[in-house]
């Protein structure tokens, strides 16, 4: 791809100026997209926030290499942190606290005070960010760490084991104490606030806020914000990648035990790789429960996690651009095929053989399987050989792991 | 005492299914070292492709018993299923036999999303009620009640598993299969083609999928196309719990999963102060996973896998 590279190091002149002119893109598609609708600019805030967790899962997967099956969990800790610390939601916590175990529950009133047990926590987003990162990062290494002797197929299933854990757990926390609210989710959750606008809008004004005098459409504005963190992630993943975290994870995703040898603390830096992918996960999901306003354990199956892991592996497996790549195209190119697709069968058949959710989940399903099969590096590989993880692992028996 | 007798006979109809389809995960990990992450699908594809039967039985001949029934429904889903399985190795695990580690587990679970989209577009999203064609009324065994469904599932898994281990004892391609799993190479050396045999293995995972697929969805009166998922997920915690690569470990994983799960959901509330109720049930298979990889990986049955340089 000669015309928009990104390598820096080879080209950096025309890397700033792709950069440069994808940014100028991003600003301004909201404002064209706007004129065919608001749904295209939804489409895009989804797809960004896919985007930050194919970035997340790519510091699992792709640098490191260990193959995570359960990352959505990171998500669902995430999105029900702010779940439990931006509505009203935890004052039903501390109620059904004190309705089953009184001693914990009044040790949380007297711990909150009346506010939050009438209303709940209401943390502003410069908190619930970093707390939600902080926390998932905890449950990566928590979860990361009876899988650390195993690799390969065993580390899948036990990483997706612990997804389905998360979420049923989630889904089940309604009793006897109501932590999550079970199979309902929680919701009203508020809306995230940017120096005292709310990023829903004004009530009652149709979602636009006022910024600077102009009328802003939620979902730009909730387009802009992602956008930022999204290029935080981007920035501080690409960051990673060159540093001598990054360089242990490639050696340790090549060869374990020559990395050992090297004196690299393999169990430290797996650690430390599920950790950061998992905190992405976690601030991505914080920013999906205020954005989305609700959360629930179905948003959180292994259907999703293999979405992120199609994403990851289709763009171009511990290649950011490509990553970004791939996110783009599995979460945008669904609905605009449907948009496409749907009307051309109703003209053709008469009726929708494939509809949105199906055709979902082909392409997801095709696409891992064709690209396995023709193009394993992904779509969009990295140009330096060194940083693809493409390298035969024919040995045989490695000491001390539980090899699939 | 009372749901212990009660919890052990469930244990054992859902340990024999678990049993059946953990058997195809660990004969094609012993033979091409890979998990078969669609295996689980096979299931519902046997499942599904035995309830159309099923309905087309009842339209042509409703009055034959059910038993003759259920049998036909099986015996139609059967080839099926090695079809679709067959298709799955040429087309997507095959190519990818030298391929590093990644590579063919991806494609495992690209290729189990496509069948269960294949299916989804096929009978669709609802689940579909299985007719209730063995008779109803349950039998009394020492207190704890078996339906003429679940007597007709231990028949059927046991005969399976005699019929398996008949074949892989006594047959020429079972000495073949025992052979290719212990050192394809020398198996090779030995005139063994290795193509034949991994196809033979393939064929005969899909076929006890398939009996074990019509029993679950005959078991708990319902298909979907996402049935699958989840006993696969637990027939594979068995197969390792039993010793993945070995018969044996995989029917003893089996039922001692099932019974594990039955006991575990049963007892749980008590155990736990009625914190953790029976919707936790699932938890179990991963549960024993974990503790299985972490302190035995090499599972009931398995030999230790010696440090080799």
């Amino acid at each position: 791809m000669a015309l928009m590279t990104f390598d820096m190091k080879r080209n950096p002149q025309q890397a700033r100026f792709s950069l440069l002119a994808l940014l100028a893109l991003m600003i301004i598609f909201p404002m064209i997209a706007q004129h065919f609708g608001n749904s295209w600019v939804r489409i895009m805030d989804m797809a960004l926030l896919y985007i930050m967790l194919a970035l997340g899962l790519n510091v699992v997967v792709g640098f490191a290499g260990l193959l995570d099956l359960g990352y959505i969990a990171f998500y669902a800790i995430g999105a029900y942190t702010a779940g439990l610390l931006a509505s009203p939601q935890f004052a039903a916590v501390i109620e059904s606290f004190i309705n089953t175990y009184p001693a914990i529950g009044n040790f949380l009133v007297w711990l909150c005070g009346p506010q939050i047990v009438q209303n709940g926590i209401h943390l502003s987003l410069w908190l619930i960010v970093p707390i939600s990162g902080v926390l998932a990062a905890l449950f990566g290494a928590l979860l990361g760490a009876p899988t650390l002797k195993l690799r390969g197929d065993y580390l899948a299933i036990v990483t997706l084991g612990f997804g389905e854990i998360i979420r049923i757990f989630m889904n089940n926390l309604n009793a006897p104490v109501n932590i999550t609210n079970g199979p309902q989710g929680i919701n009203l959750i508020d809306p995230i606030r940017v120096f005292g606008v709310s990023l829903a809008g004004e009530p009652g004004s149709g979602s636009m806020l006022k910024v600077f005098g102009m009328n802003l459409p939620s979902v730009n504005a909730y387009y802009y914000l992602f956008l930022v963190l999204c290029i935080f992630v981007i920035f501080f993943s690409s960051r990673l990648q060159d540093s001598r975290l990054g360089r242990a994870w490639v050696a340790i995703r090549e060869d374990e035990i020559a990395a050992k040898a090297m004196g690299i603390n393999t169990r430290n830096v797996k650690l430390l790789a599920f950790a950061m992918g998992a905190s992405f996960g976690g601030v991505a999901g914080a920013m999906f429960g205020a954005f989305q306003g609700f959360v629930s354990p179905e948003s959180f199956s292994l259907t999703e996690s293999i979405a992120v892991l199609a994403m990851v592996v289709l763009g171009g497996i511990g290649h950011i651009p490509g990553v970004v790549l791939g996110g783009v195209i599995l979460a945008a190119l669904p609905e605009v095929l449907r948009h496409v697709v749907e009307p051309l069968q109703m003209a053709i058949f008469g009726k929708v053989w494939i509809d949105a959710e199906v055709l979902r989940q082909l392409l997801y399903g095709l696409a891992m399987v064709i690209i396995m099969l023709t193009r394993p590096a992904g779509l969009w590989p990295s140009p330096r050989h060194e940083d693809r993880p493409e390298v035969d692992h024919t040995k045989v028996g490695t000491t001390g792991e539980v090899k699939a | 005492m009372d749901i212990f007798i009660q919890q052990i006979i469930n244990g054992l109809v859902l340990g024999s299914m678990y049993a059946l389809i953990a058997l195809g995960y660990t004969m094609v990990y012993g033979v091409l070292n890979l998990i078969n992450f669609a295996h689980g699908d096979i299931l519902m594809v046997g499942a599904m492709v035995g309830l159309s039967i099923l309905k087309l039985v009842q339209q042509v001949a409703p009055d034959l018993p059910g038993i003759v029934k259920l049998i036909i429904a099986i015996v139609g889903a059967i080839p099926v299923c090695v079809i679709v399985s067959l298709l799955i190795e040429r087309i997507a695990y095959r190519p990818l036999r030298n391929a590093p580690r990644l590579a063919p587990l991806i494609t495992a679970i690209g290729v189990s999303i496509l069948l269960q989209t294949f299916a989804m577009m096929i009978w669709g999203r609802s689940p579909l009620p299985f007719p209730q064609i063995m008779p109803s009324t349950p039998v009394n065994i020492a207190g704890a009640l078996i339906s003429p469904t679940q007597i007709m599932l231990l028949i059927l898994a046991l005969a399976a598993m005699i019929g398996l281990v008949l074949i892989v004892e006594k047959t020429k391609m079972g000495r073949a299969m025992r052979a290719t799993a212990e050192n394809p190479r020398i198996a090779g050396l030995m005139g063994v083609d290795a193509n034949r045999v991994i196809i033979v293995t393939f064929a005969i995972g899909a076929a006890l999928a398939a009996i074990a697929g019509v029993m679950w969805a005959a078991n708990y009166s319902t298909a979907q196309f996402a049935m699958g998922f989840v006993p696969g997920l637990k027939a594979f915690s068995a197969a390792v719990l039993g010793g993945i690569g070995n018969i044996y470990g995989a029917m003893l994983g089996g039922i001692l999963l099932g019974l594990i799960e039955s006991l575990g959901a049963g007892y749980i509330g008590d155990l736990t102060g009625n914190f953790l109720g029976s919707n936790y049930q699932d938890i179990f298979a991963f549960i024993v996973l974990i503790i299985v990889l972490t302190l035995r990986p090499s599972g009931i049955m398995g030999e230790r896998v010696a440090d080799r340089a």
